[in-house]
C-alpha cells in the first residue's frame, strides 16, 4: 500500500514540472520554488533540532556495546562505552563517518529443528556507506555549478570521480554507485518479508524520490543533455540573489531541480532528519559515567518532604505515651 | 533548551555550511561566459549540426567521431543536412574554431570541465 502511494507521488512530482515549467512557469520552478524549498529546509532543520534540544533527558541511557569503565583491572571499551568527552566524540565520529551501529546489524533465521540462528549481516552497512558517500561526492561536485570561479577541490574531485574516462561526458563512478545503492536499499525493503511488513510510505517515498533525483541527473548528464552554461547561469543567479532564467534549458533540468526542491523541503519533516538527529541522540552523545557523576533529571520539581526528625517532633509525646522508642528525648 | 552552547554551535556550523554557496555568490560571482566565434566560424554560419545540438552535445559527437575514426577507420561524417565532413578534431573543428582560449575554454572553465582532448592532440596555435 505505502509503496504505491509513494511511487505514484514521485511520478506526479516528475510530471508537475514537465507540464508546468514552460513560459512563465519557468520562473515558478526555476526561482520561486527553489528559494522556498531552501528556506523551509534551513528553518525546518533548526526548528527540529531546537525541539529536540528542549526535550529533557531524564536519565543517562547506557545502551552500549562495550564494557563500562569500572574497576581498573576490568578492561573497559572506551569507544563503545565512553566515560569521557573524548570517548563520546570518538563514538560519534565512528557513527557519523562509518555507521558503526549498522555494522552491528544481524540477521535472525528460523531453521529446521526448529532452531533459531543469528548471523552477521553487513549488506545494509555496505550499501548505506556506499549510498551516503556517493551522495556526498555528487553533492560536493555540484558546487561546480554553484560557484564561479569553480573552487579547486571540486575540479580535483571531478577528475578523481571520472578517472575511468569512459565516454564523454566522462562516466562518474559516484552516479552509478549512488543509483545502484539506492535501488539496493529499496529492493532490500521489498525482498525481506519482515522489512516489508514494517515499511511505510515514509520509508519508500524518500527512496523513490532519491532514485528519481539521481535518475533525472544521470539522464540529463549522459543522455538528454542540456546547455550547461545556461544551467550554471541560472544556478549562480540563484546563489548570488540575482535570479535569471536563461532561455532554452530543457525540461529535464526543471524536473531535476523540482525533485531536489521537494527533497530538501521534505527533509526536516521526515526520517531524513537522522542527519541532525544522530548528534542529538542520547545513546550516542552521552558519556556512560553513571556511577562517577550524578545525572539530575531536569524534570525534577521541588518535592515536599517530611523527614523523620520532623515527624518525631510532631508526635514525640504521643510516641512516648505508648512506649515507642524515640531518637531525641 | 539543554546543552545550549553545543546545540547552537552545531546549528551555526550547519547554517554556515549550507549558506556557503550563497555567501560565495554574494562575494564573487562572475558573469556567464561569452564564447567568441572566430571570423571564419561566423562566416560559415553553420556548424556540423544545428547550434543547439552542438552547444548541448558536442562532446558526445566528438566521442563518437573518435571511436569511429580510430576504431573503424570511418573518416567521413554525413551531417543531418547531407553535407560531408572529414572526421578530425584538428583539421575540421579547430580549423574553423581557431580561437580555443576565446571559444572552447570560455564555457569549459565556467562549468569546471577539463576535456582530455589535449592529452593526445596538440593544441592549435592561435594567431
Amino acid at each position: 500500500m505505502g509503496i504505491w502511494v509513494s511511487f505514484f507521488a514521485v511520478i506526479a512530482l516528475v510530471l508537475i514540472p514537465l507540464v508546468g515549467a514552460q513560459g512563465a512557469g519557468q520562473y515558478l520552478f526555476g526561482i520561486v520554488i527553489p528559494y522556498v524549498a531552501v528556506l523551509i529546509f534551513i528553518i525546518g532543520f533548526i526548528y527540529r533540532v531546537v525541539q529536540w534540544g528542549k526535550t529533557p533527558v531524564p536519565f543517562k541511557i547506557p545502551t552500549t556495546g562495550g564494557q563500562m569503565k569500572s574497576l581498573p583491572w576490568i578492561k573497559s571499551n572506551p569507544l563503545d562505552n565512553p566515560s569521557s568527552t573524548g570517548g563520546v566524540i570518538g563514538r560519534m565520529a565512528l557513527e557519523v563517518f562509518a555507521f558503526r551501529s549498522l555494522f552491528r546489524n544481524t540477521r535472525v533465521e528460523l531453521r529446521e529443528g526448529p532452531k533459531v540462528s543469528y548471523g552477521s549481516n553487513k549488506w545494509l552497512w555496505v550499501a548505506a556507506l556506499a549510498f551516503h558517500y556517493a551522495f556526498l561526492v555528487v553533492f560536493i561536485k555540484h558546487f561546480r555549478l554553484f560557484m564561479e570561479p569553480v573552487p579547486g577541490f571540486v575540479t580535483l574531485l571531478d577528475s578523481v570521480d571520472g578517472f575511468m574516462e569512459i565516454g564523454l561526458p566522462r562516466l562518474m563512478m559516484s552516479s552509478i554507485v549512488l543509483l545502484l545503492a539506492a535501488i539496493y536499499l529499496l529492493l532490500r525493503r521489498l525482498a525481506v518479508p519482515q522489512l516489508r511488513y514494517i515499511s511505510l510510505a515514509a520509508d519508500y517515498f524518500p527512496l523513490f524520490l532519491i532514485i528519481a533525483l539521481a535518475g533525472s541527473g544521470i539522464l540529463m548528464k549522459y543522455f538528454l543533455r542540456v546547455d550547461l552554461t545556461s544551467v550554471k547561469e541560472l544556478v549562480v543567479g540563484l546563489f548570488s540573489f540575482r535570479p535569471t532564467i536563461p532561455e532554452g534549458i530543457g525540461a529535464i533540468f526543471y524536473i531535476h531541480l523540482f525533485l531536489l526542491s521537494v527533497l530538501i523541503a521534505y527533509f526536516p519533516f521526515s526520517k531524513l532528519m537522522h542527519a541532525g538527529g544522530v548528534f542529538m541522540s542520547p545513546t550516542r552523545n552521552m558519556p556512560n559515567d553513571n556511577r562517577a557523576k550524578r545525572h539530575i533529571n531536569p524534570w525534577n520539581y521541588p518535592v515536599k518532604v517530611h523527614t523523620y526528625d520532623e515527624y518525631e517532633d510532631d508526635f514525640r509525646e504521643k510516641m512516648k505515651e505508648v512506649g515507642l522508642p524515640v531518637e531525641k528525648e | 533548551m539543554y546543552n545550549k552552547g553545543k546545540i547552537i554551535t552545531g546549528i551555526v556550523i550547519f547554517v554556515l555550511f549550507f549558506a556557503s554557496p550563497f555567501l560565495y555568490g554574494l562575494v564573487k560571482s562572475g558573469p556567464p561566459p561569452e564564447p567568441e566565434l572566430s571570423p571564419k566560424a561566423k562566416e560559415a554560419k553553420l556548424c556540423v549540426e544545428a547550434k543547439e545540438y552542438m552547444v548541448e552535445s558536442h562532446m558526445q559527437m566528438l566521442n563518437e567521431w573518435r571511436d569511429e575514426a580510430i576504431r573503424n577507420g570511418k573518416r567521413i561524417y554525413v551531417a543531418t543536412n547531407g553535407k560531408e565532413y572529414t572526421v578530425s578534431l584538428q583539421n575540421t573543428c579547430m580549423e574553423c574554431h581557431n580561437n580555443k582560449s576565446k571559444f572552447c575554454d570560455q564555457c569549459h572553465n565556467y562549468a569546471g570541465v577539463s576535456p582530455y582532448c589535449w592529452e593526445c592532440h596538440i593544441e592549435p596555435k592561435e594567431k
